[in-house]
Parts: structure tokens; C-alpha cells; sequence
């Protein structure tokens, strides 16, 4: 079921950068839980998925990113099917599940460094800007085992924001974030849409995005 | 109007390519993996001596259960040196890709862009390195308290570390495979002990005519090329298997 | 015309049906040709020159070891069609496949060793293919355990594929190395399976077995197909009206059903 909120200003319907989802039909054992999903999210968009637990959120993200097959429907990226070229679609996106992926013997700064470091080339002065704009320096040299969840949330943002992509699926980003942590969440996704790129995010409460970009979904259970 | 939106669409697709950085190559890449493993089997160095001391207890089994005689132990020795190198490499098995695919780290793995097969490569060469490499090293020992000569070391060390090549590949498949079951212990030797029982053939033979002073070129050149087999399609199967269980 | 015919097979439903409806036309030919061939070897073919009587159970030895192996292949290239292709019914076929092939190793392995007891003295040797038809029996053991140990059906469907065809790539290889093995050691007796010279009073019976057993199979494995696809289509509509009993039987759930699964 699609209830969008505000529709895409026409302009930016002809531009390059556009995610689309077509007829995406996902059954998980016996559960129909995609049921026909369809939408398209231009550049400097970003589309909010909203529903209750067990509504499909995660699902769709994941079938988004290509982890999931649907039975039926495709998921476009400027207008070619992700399957064609999964791993140059994979080069052109972010995903963050529910848990930040972080390897909890290692610290902040090393995490980063392996994780976004097997991606792109990066500066140690990149990670340690990053974990400051989160407001990470002062623990980004403890292990990860020692920090609490939101402060490893946090890390995962400041991963996610060395990650130059046009595409960000984002599985309920706020987590454990205190209201400070989640603007700064609404702050990243805003600088990410004024560069240009996209979003798609699993959130059950309001991001402070600018509505005129924000439009949402809401995915009702069978 | 749309001369401004032109312009705006210019400024905003420059803006993400200022921005962009080099991506890894493929090699960079796996080489990272490689050595965030090796980083992280170091901080829980407790762990690392554990395959080689269950290497060491499983060789002590044998004299125990069969006789002291030396030259008795000599004529098992292939055998017992291999059973126990195969199921000392199958402990550190299980948790090859757990930790990885419990906290999110693998799926980020599968999404980077880069090539899965390789990057699990690169993890298994970790292990290999972690634990096939120092029972290679080990085996000799526990040869020469069965009564082995000490001719016989270097054919040993080498039938072991390639062997043992073999059997991280092989083993990678299993773990993979299993990922998605809880307890996997039983159910992943059961996978992989058949798929590397040629290994086991080989290798033991390998192990046999090093210890009676004979030439083992020939079954050591055949373990090779179950391990270069195992080297080009086991990532494969491992990266469709990770695949599967990330659905 | 032949593309819709393909994309039907696919469909469960159709396959239920099918499946029906083909059955009999190879468990009677099988049955036939078993009986007939059964009735060549032990009563019509002449006892062999060495071994007398005993040898006769290479009519059903040899068939039932050829099975396993043919089978595995099956299991394999079906599980590799539904895994690169994604159509269900392959992996139902895989499935159903697995069971039959193991129990065609059984009987491999039990013939086999009744066959050598009586040369050998006693009930097991470590003969190159007994031995290899051992790890054959293992790796179908194995993949029925994977199979059984992940919920998921899709995700054991896909798993216990990429298994499978490991396996398969694997099985010459363990036979080189298992033949190897024992050509190094002199082993005792090794029992000779060979038949290149068969007469055809001998060869016959055999051919005959081996096709019904291939016949058989297929006429198990459509019973098998049928159990499997119920057991995976229980939800869905179709099932309803292809097992519809009386109207009395029908009972009313508040459950809607929200969609044919494709």
C-alpha cells in the first residue's frame, strides 16, 4: 500500500539519480510481505518508510539493496535493473542495517578504517573529522565493546558519512540516539539530499528533513 | 526556468564527484580484509593456541589408546597426524564468518562493491595463516613423539601447509553453508570431512613416504591441485553460500 | 508454444497434476521390466564360471550403485536450475530427490558387502568403489542434514543447491582419489565388478534392471514431487480445489488467502 505524502515536484523527474521500485512482490515463507510496493525517489529526495513491526520495513530495504530477490517486480537505478550490474549498483550505495556494523574488538577509528577503507581510499585526518562531527573523539580510540549503543550508533553514522554515494537506504538510523543524535541524523540526511543524493529510510518518528524533499511510504501488514 | 535547473543539476552532480574518493582496488581491498582478521584474531591471542593444543592432545590420544612402542606408532603415524591436523582445522571453522555475520560486517562486505568471492578469500587466507600454517609448523612435533625420523620433517611440514590450503577452502564452504543454523558444529564436519577426505588420501600418503625416507613428490603434487582446484572455485561457492544465507 | 509449456512447468499446480497423471506410465513399465529382468538373472542366466550363484546379485548391486550416482546428478543439475533460474518446483525436485538416491546407496553398500562376504570372509572390505559409494552415502546424509537443520525453506532450498553442486563436482574427484588409495595398497581381494565380457544371457537381465530401476526411480520421485509440492503450497489456494473432498469437509477459516504465490 502506497500513501504518498507530498508528490515529486515534476522538474526532477527527468533528471539522472533516480531509485525506482516496480510492483515488488516478497513472500517470506508463507507471508505476503511486500504486496505490490511501487515508487520512484529522485535525487535530493528522501522517501520515509514508516508501518508497525513486522510490516515489511526491513524487507524492503533489503530488496532495495539487492540482498533480497522478490518474486515479482524490479528495483531500478537510472532506469536499469539492479541485477544487470548488482556490484556497480553496490559501488553507488550505502546500507545501514539495524545494527551498526562494527567489530566490537576493534576501535572506532579502526573499524572505520577497515569498513569505509574497503571502499575508498581514505586520510586518517577524513576518519577522525568524522568521528569529531559526531562527537565521537573522545572515545574514538576504546574498543567498540566498551561503548554504549548509541555511542556506536553514532560511529556508524560517522562511517556512513565518509561514504560519498548517491544512494542511502538507512534500516531505523535514530536507534538509541538521544535527540541531539537524532537531528544530527535529520542534518546528515539534509546535506546528503542537497549534495544531490537520495535517500530511503525506515523511520518510526519525524525526521527533521525539509518537507519539500520528504515524502513518505506507509507499508501496511497483510 | 530550466537554465537555472541546468545549472543547479550541474553544480549538484560536480558536487558528489568533488567529493568522491578513490575507490579500492579489488586487491586493496581483499589485502584489508586480510588484515583486519589477522588484527582481530590478536586480540584474543587466548584464542589462537586453542586448534594447536587440541592438535597436541588428539596426537597424545593415540599412543595412549594403542601402545608406547615407537615402532607401532611409526606405522600409524601418517594417519594419526592427519586425522588430527583435519579435525583441528574444523574448531576454528565454525567461527569463520560468524562473528561477521552476526554484527552486520558481512552484509557490508556483500554491498561494498567490491568482490565478494575475493574479500572471503582473503578471510580464509587469514585463517589459513592463523591456524593451518602453525599446525604445519606443529605437525613435525608431534611426528617425532610418534617415532617419526627427523628426515621426515620438511615432507611433513610441506603434505600439512598445503594440505591444510585445502582444507580452509573447503572448510570456508562449510562455514558458509551453515551459517544459518545455530550449532552448526556437527552438521559442518559433517559437510566437510567427506569433501576433504582426497585431501586426507594425499596428504597422508604424502606424510607416509616422507617418513620412510621414499620421494613424495607425486601425492604432494596431487594435493596441490586439490588445493589450486580449491583455491579458484571455493570462493565462489563460499560468496553464493554467504549470498543465500543473507537473504 | 514449447516457451509456454516450459514456463508451466513451473508452476506448482500444473506440476501436481502432471506428476498424477504421469506416474503410472512408468511404475508399471518399471515393474514389468524389473520382474522380467529379475527372472533373466536369477533363473534364466547360467551361473558364473568362478563365483557360482552367489554372483547373481550384481543384478541388483549394479543397478542400484549406478542409481545413486545418476540421482546425485539429478539432485545437482535440478538444484542448479532453481538456484541460477529461481523456480521452485526445481528444488522440490531436488528435494524429493535426495531420499531415493540415499536409499539407492544403501542398497549399493548392503548388496555389495553380501556380495563380498562369501569371497572376502567377512562382511566388509575397503574396496575402491564400496568405499567410494561410503562418502556417496555421506554426502547425501549430508545434504539431507542441511536441508533439515535451516527453517527457512527458500534459504535451505538455495543452500543445500550450492551444496549440492559442490558435491557433485567433488564426486569424480573422490573416486580418483579413493581408486588411487587402494591401488597403492595391494588390498586383499578386490572384488571384480567387471563386465566386459558379459554373454548376453548375462548382459541382458542387466539392461533390463537397470532400466527399470531408472524407471522406478522416476515413477518414486513424481509420488515424492507430488508430497513435496503439498507440503510447500499448503497455504495457497490451489490446494484446496485439487484435494477437494465433499462439501462436508470444508471448513471455514477466518484466515483470507491474499494472493496466488506466484
Amino acid at each position: 500500500m502506497v500513501i504518498p505524502a507530498n508528490p515529486s515536484p515534476p522538474e526532477l523527474r527527468s533528471t539522472q539519480k533516480v531509485l525506482e521500485a516496480q510492483n515488488l512482490h516478497l513472500w517470506r515463507g508463507d507471508r505476503h510481505v511486500l504486496q505490490g510496493v511501487s515508487f520512484r525517489v529522485s535525487r535530493g529526495e528522501c522517501l520515509q518508510i514508516t508501518g508497525s513491526n513486522g510490516a515489511g520495513k526491513t524487507s524492503l530495504l533489503r530488496t532495495l539493496s539487492g540482498l533480497m530477490h522478490p518474486e515479482e517486480g524490479q528495483v531500478l537505478w537510472n532506469n536499469h535493473n539492479i541485477r544487470e550490474d548488482l556490484q556497480g549498483f553496490h559501488a553507488d550505495l550505502a546500507y545501514i542495517g539495524h545494527e551498526p556494523p562494527l567489530k566490537i574488538d576493534l576501535t572506532a577509528k579502526e573499524n572505520l578504517h577497515y569498513w569505509i577503507g574497503t571502499r575508498w581510499a581514505l586520510k586518517p585526518s577524513d576518519i577522525t573529522e568524522s568521528l569529531e562531527r559526531v562527537g565521537a573523539s573522545t572515545w574514538s580510540e576504546r574498543p567498540i565493546r566498551t561503548l554504549s549503543a548509541g555511542q556506536k550508533r553514532r560511529v556508524a553514522l560517522a562511517g556512513l558519512a565518509l561514504m560519498t554515494v548517491p544512494v542511502w537506504l538507512l534500516d531505523e538510523p535514530t536507534t538509541n540516539l538521544d535527540r541531539e543524535g537524532q537531528s544530527l541524523v535529520g542534518t546528515l540526511i539534509e546535506e546528503h539530499l542537497e549534495r544531490g543524493g537520495l535517500a530511503v529510510a525506515a523511520i518510526h518518528h519525524e525526521l527533521s528533513v525539509r518537507t519539500t524533499a520528504l515524502r513518505r511510504l506507509e507499508l501496511a501488514r497483510e | 526556468m530550466s537554465d537555472s535547473i541546468a545549472q543547479a543539476a550541474t553544480a549538484v552532480n560536480g558536487s558528489f564527484s568533488d567529493r568522491a574518493r578513490t575507490p579500492r582496488s579489488g586487491l586493496t581491498a581483499a589485502t584489508l580484509a586480510l588484515t583486519r582478521d589477522l588484527r582481530l584474531a590478536f586480540r584474543k591471542r587466548g584464542q589462537l593456541i586453542q586448534p594447536l593444543v587440541f592438535f597436541a592432545i588428539v596426537t597424545t590420544l593415540f599412543p595412549l589408546a594403542i601402545s608406547p612402542e615407537l615402532s607401532r606408532l611409526r606405522d600409524v603415524a601418517p594417519g594419526v597426524l592427519w586425522v588430527a591436523a583435519l579435525l583441528s582445522s574444523q574448531l576454528a571453522l565454525e567461527f569463520l564468518f560468524r562473528d561477521d555475520a552476526q554484527d552486520g560486517t558481512l552484509e557490508q562486505y556483500a554491498l561494498s562493491g567490491q568482490s565478494l568471492s575475493g574479500l572471503l578469500f582473503a578471510k580464509t587466507s587469514a585463517h589459513w595463516l592463523l591456524t593451518g600454517l602453525p599446525l604445519a609448523l606443529m605437525a613435525p612435533l608431534a611426528g617425532l613423539s610418534l617415532g617419526v625420523p627427523v628426515g621426515a620433517v620438511p615432507g611433513i611440514v610441506a603434505s600439512v601447509a598445503v594440505g591444510s590450503v585445502a582444507l580452509s577452502l573447503i572448510g570456508s564452504m562449510g562455514a558458509a553453508l551453515t551459517l544459518g543454523v545455530k550449532r552448526s558444529g556437527a552438521l559442518l564436519s559433517l559437510l566437510t570431512l567427506p569433501l576433504a577426505m582426497p585431501v586426507l588420501i594425499f596428504g597422508a600418503r604424502a606424510t607416509e613416504l616422507a617418513i620412510k625416507g621414499e620421494s613424495y613428490g607425486a601425492p604432494l603434487e596431487l594435493l596441490g591441485a586439490v588445493a589450486v582446484l580449491g583455491i579458484t572455485l571455493a570462493p565462489l561457492a563460499t560468496a553464493a553460500a554467504v549470498r543465500v544465507n543473507l537473504e | 508454444m514449447a516457451w509456454t509449456w516450459f514456463h508451466r512447468l513451473g508452476s506448482p499446480p500444473y506440476i501436481y497434476s502432471l506428476a498424477g497423471r504421469l506416474t503410472p506410465w512408468f511404475a508399471w513399465p518399471a515393474a514389468l521390466l524389473m520382474v522380467g529382468g529379475l527372472y533373466g538373472g536369477l533363473i534364466l542366466a547360467p551361473p558364473d564360471y568362478q563365483q557360482g550363484d552367489g554372483f547373481r546379485i550384481i543384478y541388483v548391486h549394479a543397478p542400484t550403485a549406478w542409481m545413486s550416482l545418476m540421482v546425485y546428478t539429478t539432485m545437482a543439475v535440478s538444484a542448479a536450475i532453481g538456484l541460477i533460474w529461481r523456480i521452485k518446483v526445481s528444488h522440490a525436485v531436488a528435494a524429493s530427490c535426495a531420499p531415493i538416491g540415499a536409499s539407492f546407496t544403501l542398497c549399493a553398500l548392503v548388496t555389495g558387502s553380501l556380495w563380498g562376504a562369501p569371497m572376502w570372509g567377512t562382511y566388509w572390505e575397503w574396496d575402491p568403489r564400496l568405499t567410494s559409494e561410503l562418502i556417496l552415502l555421506f554426502l547425501y546424509l549430508g545434504y539431507m542434514g542441511l536441508r533439515s537443520a535451516m527453517e527457512d525453506v527458500q534459504r535451505a532450498d538455495r543452500a543445500s543447491a550450492v551444496l549440492a553442486i559442490v558435491g557433485v563436482v567433488n564426486v569424480p574427484i573422490i573416486h580418483f582419489s579413493v581408486t588411487w588409495w587402494n591401488s597403492l595398497h595391494q588390498a586383499p581381494s578386490v572384488m571384480k565388478f567387471d563386465r566386459p565380457n558379459l554373454p548376453a544371457s548375462m548382459l541382458m537381465p542387466l539392461l533390463m534392471m537397470l532400466l527399470g530401476f531408472t524407471l522406478f526411480f522416476v515413477a518414486i520421485l513424481l509420488v515424492r514431487l507430488r508430497g513435496e509440492v503439498l507440503s510447500r503450497e499448503r497455504t495457497a489456494s490451489w490446494i484446496r480445489e485439487a484435494l477437494s473432498p465433499p462439501m462436508s469437509d470444508r471448513s471455514v477459516s477466518g484466515k483470507p488467502i491474499s494472493g496466488v504465490r506466484p
